[in-house]
C-alpha cells in the first residue's frame, strides 16, 4: 500500500528521523525559506511590471543615455549609474585603509584598556541613522570640503578630476559621507574575522622568530582574507544602497563628468527625490526601472564578490596541498 | 593575547554618562537660545477676508458622514491640518488628509481610494481624462496661494536690495547668465556693487508644487524656458545644484557664498531668508509678501473651471511668482452622505477657514477667486440632485 499523501509530506527531507515533531519542524523552516525566495521573486515581478511604461518605450537606450526629462517625457539612466559606481568607489579608496587599519590594530595590537571602548564607539557609530549623518554632513562636511579641501585640491585643476568651481556638495562629500558610513561595518567585521584566526597561526610564526608586522602580514591577513573580502562587500552593499546622507550632500545634478566637485546623483537619491511627485506612466516606470537597475549591479557585485572568494580560498588550499 | 573584549559594566557605565554629557551639553545650551527660532502658533485675529454672497442652506435632510478621506499635496498640509483640526471641533466630522504628494493625490482620486484629492499643480489633459472616465467631470476648487521667493546669498548685500527683471532670472537658470557683474545685472542694480564671482545656481532635486510655481513663471516670461526646459514638478534643470525640500534649497543658499534658489514664501519668512525684488508684469519692482501674493489673484481675469496659474500677473501690486492650490473633487458624488458633509467642509474651507490662512504664511483667496469657487462647490450632485443652492 503507498503511504498517504499526508504521511509523505510529513517524512523529514532528511529521512533519516522518523519523529512527528522532527517532520514538522522541517516542514516548517522549508516553507520560511522559500519564503525569502519568494519575496525576492515578488519584487522582481513587481518591479517588471511597474517598469513595463518605460522598458518598452526606450529599450536598452535607457542605460546609455543621459538626459532626465519629465517635461518631454525623456529618461536615461547612464548619470544615475555613473553616480552611484563613482560614489561608490571613492568611499572604498577612503574607507578600505582605514577599517582594515582601525580592525589589525582593534584586534592585534591594542592593549586592553582601549580594545572595550573602541569597539564599543565604534558599533556605535554604525548604529547612528543616515539622515543624522547626512545633516551632519550638510552642515558640518560641506563647509569644509569646500575650503579647504576643494579650494586646496583646485590648485591641480589640470587635473580633470579637480577642475571646476568649489561648491562643497558633489561626488566628493558622497563619496566621503559614504566612507565614513561603511568604515564601522568593515572595521566590526574586520575585527571579529581577524580575530577568529586561530592562535596557532601567530605561534607558529612567532616561533619562527618573525616580527609582529610578519605575523600579521604573512600569517594571520592571508588566512583570513577571504572574510576581510566579505566585510568590504558588506560595506559597498550599504553604500551602493544608501540613500538619505547622499541625496544631501551630493548636489543632485544629473550628468557624467569627469571632476569630483561637479554636483551629481545616484540611483538612490533620484528615486527618493522624484518618487513622491512623480507622475505618468513613463515617468513612474523609469523610477521602477532605475531600481531594477540597481538591483542588477547589487547581484553583480555580490556573484563577483563570490567568485573572488572562491578563487582566493581556493587558491590558499592549493598553496597548503 | 586575550581574545574577551574586556569591558566591564563598570566601564560601559563610564563610558555612557561620558557619551550622555556629550549628547546633552549643546542640547542644554540650545535651550537658552534656541527658543526665540520657535515659531509660536498664531492665533488668528484677521476677520475672513471674503464674506460670502448668502448663506447655504441645505437642499432636504440629507444623510451625513462622519469622516472623509484626502489625499495629495504636501504644500498647503500644515494649513490643512489646521483646518481639519478646527472643522473637527466644530462639527465632529474627522478628515483624514495624507500628505503624499500632488501626484499622489490625482492617483488617489482617479483610483476613487480617496473623498477628495490635493494638487499644486493642474492636472493635466491625459490625467483629466483617465479621472472622469470613470466617475464624470473632475473640479480643481481653489483653497489658497503661495508664492516663491527668489532667495540669494551676496556678502554686503541685504534683502529686498537686489533686484531681477523676469528675463535675468529665466537666464540665470538657464545658465546663459553667470557672473554676479554681469552687465545685464549691474544696469538694473545701479546702487550695489556685485562680485566678480559666478553665480552658484541652486535648485530643488525633488518634484515639488514650489517647482511647478516657479517653472510656470519662468515658461510665460521667458520664451527660451518655455521650448528648453518647461513647466513641471520636476524638470531637466539647464545648471545648477539640487536641495531636498525648501530646507535643502535654503542651506544650500545660506551656505554656498554668491548663490541664488527659490524656497516658498513661508518658507523664507520664517527663517528670514534674504530675498529680491521682482519686476512684474506692471513694471513695479515687487518684494514677496503675503499681501502681494493675494494680489496676484485679485482685478485679474479668471477661468470658470479654474485651471489657472496666476504667474505673472497684470495686478501692479501683485508680486508675480504666485500660484494656487487645488482641491480635486468630482462633480458628480457617488456617495450622497459622504458628498453632502464633502461639500459642507468645502465651503466652509474658502469662508470661514480663509482666516487661518495668513498666519500660517499662506495668502488667502481673494473675492473673486470665493465667488467662482463658490460655483464649483454649488455645482456638486448626487444623481442631479445639489447639496447645497444659495
Amino acid at each position: 500500500m503507498r503511504p498517504s499523501l499526508v504521511r509523505r509530506l510529513l517524512t523529514p527531507l532528511a529521512g533519516r528521523s522518523t519523529s512527528l515533531g522532527d517532520a514538522i519542524f522541517s516542514r516548517l523552516t522549508l516553507v520560511f525559506a522559500l519564503s525569502v525566495l519568494g519575496i525576492l521573486l515578488t519584487m522582481i515581478v513587481l518591479l517588471n511590471i511597474d517598469a513595463m511604461p518605460a522598458i518598452r518605450k526606450f529599450g536598452v537606450s535607457f542605460v546609455g543615455n543621459s538626459s532626465w526629462n519629465p517635461v518631454t517625457e525623456q529618461f536615461g539612466a547612464l548619470p544615475a549609474i555613473f553616480g552611484t559606481l563613482l560614489s561608490t568607489a571613492i568611499a572604498l579608496i577612503l574607507a578600505i585603509p582605514v577599517s582594515l587599519g582601525a580592525a589589525i590594530f582593534l584586534a592585534e595590537l591594542a592593549p586592553g584598556w582601549i580594545r572595550g571602548p573602541a569597539s564599543f564607539l565604534i558599533e556605535m557609530l554604525a548604529s547612528i541613522p543616515s539622515v543624522i549623518i547626512g545633516l551632519w554632513g550638510l552642515f558640518v562636511l560641506v563647509p569644509f570640503v569646500r575650503s579647504p579641501v576643494e579650494h586646496w585640491l583646485g590648485k591641480l585643476d589640470f587635473i580633470p578630476l579637480f577642475h571646476g568651481p568649489p561648491f562643497g556638495v558633489g561626488f566628493l562629500a558622497a563619496g566621503i559621507i559614504l566612507a565614513i558610513m561603511i568604515v564601522p561595518f568593515i572595521t566590526a567585521m574586520s575585527r571579529d574575522v581577524i580575530r577568529a584566526v586561530p592562535d596557532s597561526q601567530r605561534e607558529a610564526m612567532l616561533a619562527l622568530g618573525a616580527t609582529r608586522w610578519e605575523v600579521i602580514s604573512s600569517a594571520v591577513l592571508p588566512y583570513c582574507r577571504s572574510g576581510l573580502i566579505g566585510a568590504v562587500i558588506l560595506g559597498m552593499g550599504r553604500a551602493l544602497g544608501e540613500t538619505m546622507a547622499v541625496t544631501m550632500v551630493i548636489g543632485n545634478g544629473y550628468g557624467v563628468t569627469a571632476s569630483l566637485f561637479a554636483p551629481g546623483n545616484t540611483i538612490a537619491s533620484k528615486i527618493a527625490n522624484e518618487f513622491n511627485e512623480a507622475s505618468g506612466k513613463v515617468f513612474i516606470g523609469s523610477l521602477v526601472e532605475l531600481a531594477l537597475i540597481l538591483f542588477a549591479i547589487s547581484l553583480i557585485i555580490n556573484v563577483l564578490a563570490r567568485l573572488l572568494v572562491w578563487r582566493i580560498t581556493r587558491g590558499v588550499r592549493e598553496s597548503r596541498e | 593575547m586575550t581574545r574577551k573584549i574586556p569591558l566591564s559594566p563598570k566601564r560601559l557605565t563610564f563610558i555612557l554618562s561620558i557619551l550622555a554629557l556629550v549628547l546633552l551639553v549643546p542640547i542644554l545650551a540650545g535651550c537658552s537660545g534656541g527658543s526665540k527660532s520657535e515659531t509660536s502658533t498664531p492665533t488668528p485675529t484677521l476677520a475672513p477676508t471674503t464674506t460670502p454672497i448668502t448663506t447655504p442652506t441645505p437642499t432636504s435632510t440629507m444623510p451625513a458622514a462622519t469622516s472623509l478621506t484626502g489625499a495629495g499635496a504636501t504644500f498647503p498640509y500644515p494649513l490643512y491640518s489646521k483646518w481639519f483640526d478646527e472643522y473637527y471641533k466644530l462639527t465632529g466630522v474627522k478628515i483624514n488628509y495624507q500628505s503624499i504628494g500632488s501626484g499622489g493625490g490625482i492617483k488617489a482620486i482617479t483610483d476613487g481610494t480617496a473623498d477628495f484629492g490635493a494638487s499644486d499643480g493642474i492636472m493635466s489633459d491625459a490625467e483629466q481624462a483617465a479621472a472622469e472616465a470613470s466617475h464624470g467631470p473632475v473640479m480643481h476648487v481653489p483653497m489658497t496661494s503661495g508664492s516663491v521667493a527668489i532667495a540669494y546669498n551676496i556678502s554686503g548685500i541685504k534683502s529686498g536690495e537686489l533686484k531681477l527683471t523676469t528675463d535675468v532670472l529665466a537666464d540665470i537658470y538657464l545658465g546663459k547668465i553667470t557672473k554676479w557683474n554681469d552687465s545685464r545685472i549691474t544696469a538694473i542694480n545701479p546702487g550695489l556693487t556685485l562680485p566678480n564671482a559666478d553665480i552658484a545656481v541652486v535648485h530643488r532635486s525633488d518634484g515639488s508644487g514650489t517647482t511647478y510655481i516657479f517653472t510656470s513663471y519662468l515658461s510665460k516670461v521667458s520664451q527660451d524656458w518655455a521650448t528648453k526646459v518647461g513647466n513641471a514638478k520636476s524638470v531637466q534643470w539647464p545648471v545648477g545644484i539640487g536641495g531636498n525640500g525648501n530646507a535643502g534649497v535654503a542651506g544650500q543658499v545660506q551656505q554656498i557664498p554668491n548663490s541664488i534658489g527659490y524656497v516658498e514664501l513661508a518658507y523664507a519668512i520664517q527663517n528670514n531668508i534674504p530675498w529680491a525684488k521682482l519686476l512684474n508684469k506692471a513694471g513695479n519692482y515687487i518684494e514677496p509678501s503675503l499681501a502681494a501674493t493675494t494680489k496676484a489673484a485679485e482685478g485679474v481675469p479668471l477661468p470658470d473651471d479654474m485651471k489657472v496659474m496666476i504667474t505673472d500677473s497684470a495686478n501692479p501690486q501683485a508680486y508675480p511668482i504666485v500660484g494656487f492650490t487645488w482641491i480635486l473633487v468630482y462633480k458628480n458624488q457617488q456617495d450622497q452622505a459622504k458628498g453632502n458633509t464633502l461639500v459642507k467642509m468645502l465651503w466652509w474651507a474658502i469662508h470661514d477657514g480663509q482666516k487661518y490662512a495668513e498666519p500660517l504664511q499662506y495668502g488667502s483667496l481673494p473675492s473673486d477667486a470665493v465667488s467662482k469657487a463658490e460655483k464649483e462647490i454649488l455645482s456638486m450632485n448626487y444623481n442631479g440632485q445639489p447639496f447645497i443652492t444659495p
